[in-house]
């Protein structure tokens, strides 16, 4: 079709055939339709659902609208706010830190006379590969006392050893498992983003008589800022899905209850009590308190951006 | 782009007159990178003890009584080799749904960005909304779907819900976009082939360096995977690794051999990803994501 470059946009052209396309998109859109939109207008009909039994003595079961009375339940269950505030506590530590380091190592990494650089890129990198049940279990294990190198350490040098599962530590402990987990693939987000930065700045502002750490804090960190704040709205998502970690740190202590974050609370609503119309309205209202969440924060920033650059 | 070109010029760049002010900031990347190695230190140190020396020895230093192929031995015998069937099954989950989902990704990438249709609007705000859902959150409704539907506890129950990717779709576009020449399809096109020809021919290559990053990033995200396969799956025989060693650790730390037997379990389960991991690290094109806020 010689034409078509002539009448559409420089980047795209009209197919040759309107089925074209849907020959690309069509698996993509069927998966996702079956796999994604599905369940969740599926889940969506569930959790406005429930079970009522009717009749004396066995009773019938069956599936009746209930209108919002499960989601009533999910918002009034101290059990869920608890879990969120607990989540949060983990968040308020993890967020910030892991953030802080990864920018650190990213800095650190980017400026001329570090040494060592592959190496320790690399080691930072490596707990990305590690599942974060696997990550749990060993952490877990070095928590644990008995088996605990810090614990040793500390015994070995007349101080009292922590307890990584106490009442205030937990939330420390958690944080640190997915705070490893995730600060060296955050760090080599925004190392890959500083290194598209062009080093002509930076010479510009050597030649000023910056030095470099004055070139990190006032050149590099502005211009990194867009990809801070993707990673950091990455990192918040995570919080919010924290399941593995506690999950498996639970059987080792007690001081994981089976309803410590939301999503356990999910889980055991939908599995172990068997209320699947009441995990249903739980997952839902933690979605949309996500997305919710996500939104906000990608508002703030993307303000905060546009009254900088005005 | 050839990798030897690469790989040499760091050294050659820190061979510049070296001027005072790099020892702490040296000192606090080797901490960060021990902060990040103790653990799988730890972990690879605990696997060459015998279960009556660890909790008797310094837990950070090896022991070399026989211990580490006394521990291998037992996991492979675990249940009739149960563990290397978990591990068979991770690789078929990660290796399999990655190289599928990839694969979907690659079409539904190349199709939003060089096709303008109607409808592609709907289907890009649709999947940037399922970045921003937590795929948690959806295992739940995704398991009460495939009960209703009979698929709950087979392979495929795992496997389909990890052949979409929005993220690897979303990263599939920019970078469809941003490596192949409109002419070149255009070129395609006169010459008379028709469109999937094109698509497998002339636009897939170039598309390859980025293809591997989603294949890798979906690969980590389908082997880290726990809630999913914890949900759907009921046989033993079908758990992928992270499932298997949780219900060991969950059902006796009480038992004096469990421990051993979990942190071997640990430890090989890491070791060949990790591997992996160092292997193709410079095939990673992480600034796909980084970049992906600029645009």
């Amino acid at each position: 079709m010689p034409q078509s470059s002539a009448t559409s946009s420089r980047k795209e052209f009209q197919p040759t055939s309107r089925l074209a396309p849907w020959l690309f998109v069509g698996p993509a859109v069927l998966l996702f339709t079956f796999a994604l939109a599905a369940p969740f207008l599926y889940a969506v009909v569930l959790s406005f659902r429930g079970i009522r039994i009717r009749g004396g003595g066995l009773g019938m079961r069956e599936e009746v609208a209930v209108g919002f009375k499960n989601y009533y339940y999910a918002a009034t269950n101290p059990e869920l706010w608890a879990g969120f505030g607990r989540m949060l506590h983990v968040g308020v530590i993890s967020v910030p830190v892991m953030l802080t380091f990864a920018l650190l190592f990213a800095l650190l990494l980017d400026s001329p006379h570090v040494r060592f650089r592959q190496v320790s890129r690399l080691a930072i990198f490596t707990p990305y590969a590690v599942p974060g049940v696997i990550a749990s279990l060993m952490w877990g294990f070095i928590y644990l006392p008995g088996v605990s190198p810090i614990r040793e350490a500390f015994s070995a040098s007349g101080l009292t050893p922590p307890d990584f599962f106490g009442e205030h530590a937990i939330f420390f402990s958690i944080a640190n498992i997915s705070i490893w987990g995730s600060v060296g693939f955050n760090m080599v987000i925004l190392y890959t983003a500083l290194r598209g930065i062009s080093s002509e700045l930076y010479d510009a502002a050597r030649v000023d008589g910056c030095r470099e750490w004055q070139i990190a804090l006032h050149v590099k960190l502005p211009l990194l800022l867009p990809a801070v704040i993707l990673t950091g709205l990455f990192s918040l998502v995570g919080t919010i899905q924290l399941f593995s970690e506690p999950k498996t740190l639970e059987p080792l202590g007690n001081a994981i209850s089976t309803t410590w974050v939301p999503v356990m609370l999910v889980y055991r609503d939908a599995f172990i009590s068997m209320n699947i119309y009441m995990g249903a309205a739980t997952s839902m209202f933690v979605a949309c308190l996500t997305v919710t969440v996500t939104l906000v924060v990608l508002k703030f920033m993307q303000r905060r951006e546009r009254r900088k650059l005005s | 782009m050839s990798s030897p070109a690469l790989r040499a010029s760091p050294p050659a760049a820190s061979r510049q007159p070296r001027r005072r002010g790099g020892f702490w900031p040296t000192v606090i990347l080797l901490i960060g990178a021990g902060y990040c190695l103790l653990p799988l230190l730890w972990v690879i140190s605990a696997a060459t003890k015998l279960p009556g020396e660890l909790f008797t020895t310094f837990s950070l230093r090896p022991s070399f009584n026989g211990g580490f192929w006394e521990n291998l031995k037992q996991l492979s015998q675990f249940r009739g080799g149960q563990y290397w069937r978990w591990t068979l099954n991770s690789l078929l989950y990660a290796g399999g749904g990655a190289a599928l989902s990839t694969m979907v990704s690659a079409a539904a990438g190349y199709g939003l960005a060089k096709y303008r249709f109607a409808g592609r609007d709907i289907i890009f705000t649709l999947l940037l909304g399922a970045v921003l859902v937590p795929g948690v959150l959806l295992a739940v409704p995704q398991y009460l779907l495939m009960a209703e539907i009979g698929l709950a506890g087979s392979y495929w129950s795992v496997l389909i819900p990890c052949l979409v990717s929005p993220l690897g779709i979303f990263l599939s576009r920019i970078y469809a976009t941003a490596v192949i020449p409109d002419e070149m399809l255009e070129a395609g096109r006169v010459d008379g082939a028709g469109e999937v020809r094109i698509f497998f021919s002339i636009a897939l290559l170039p598309m390859l360096p980025g293809l591997v990053t989603v294949f890798l990033l979906q690969f980590v995200g389908i082997w880290n995977n726990f809630l999913l396969p914890f949900i759907m799956l009921s046989d033993e025989n079908k758990f992928p690794l992270t499932v298997g060693l949780y219900t060991l650790i969950n059902q006796g730390v009480d038992q004096p051999g469990v421990y051993t037997l979990i942190i071997t379990g640990a430890m090989v389960a890491i070791i060949p990803l990790v591997l992996l991991f160092l292997v193709l690290q410079r095939f990673w094109r992480l600034d796909l994501i980084s970049g992906s806020v600029k645009g």
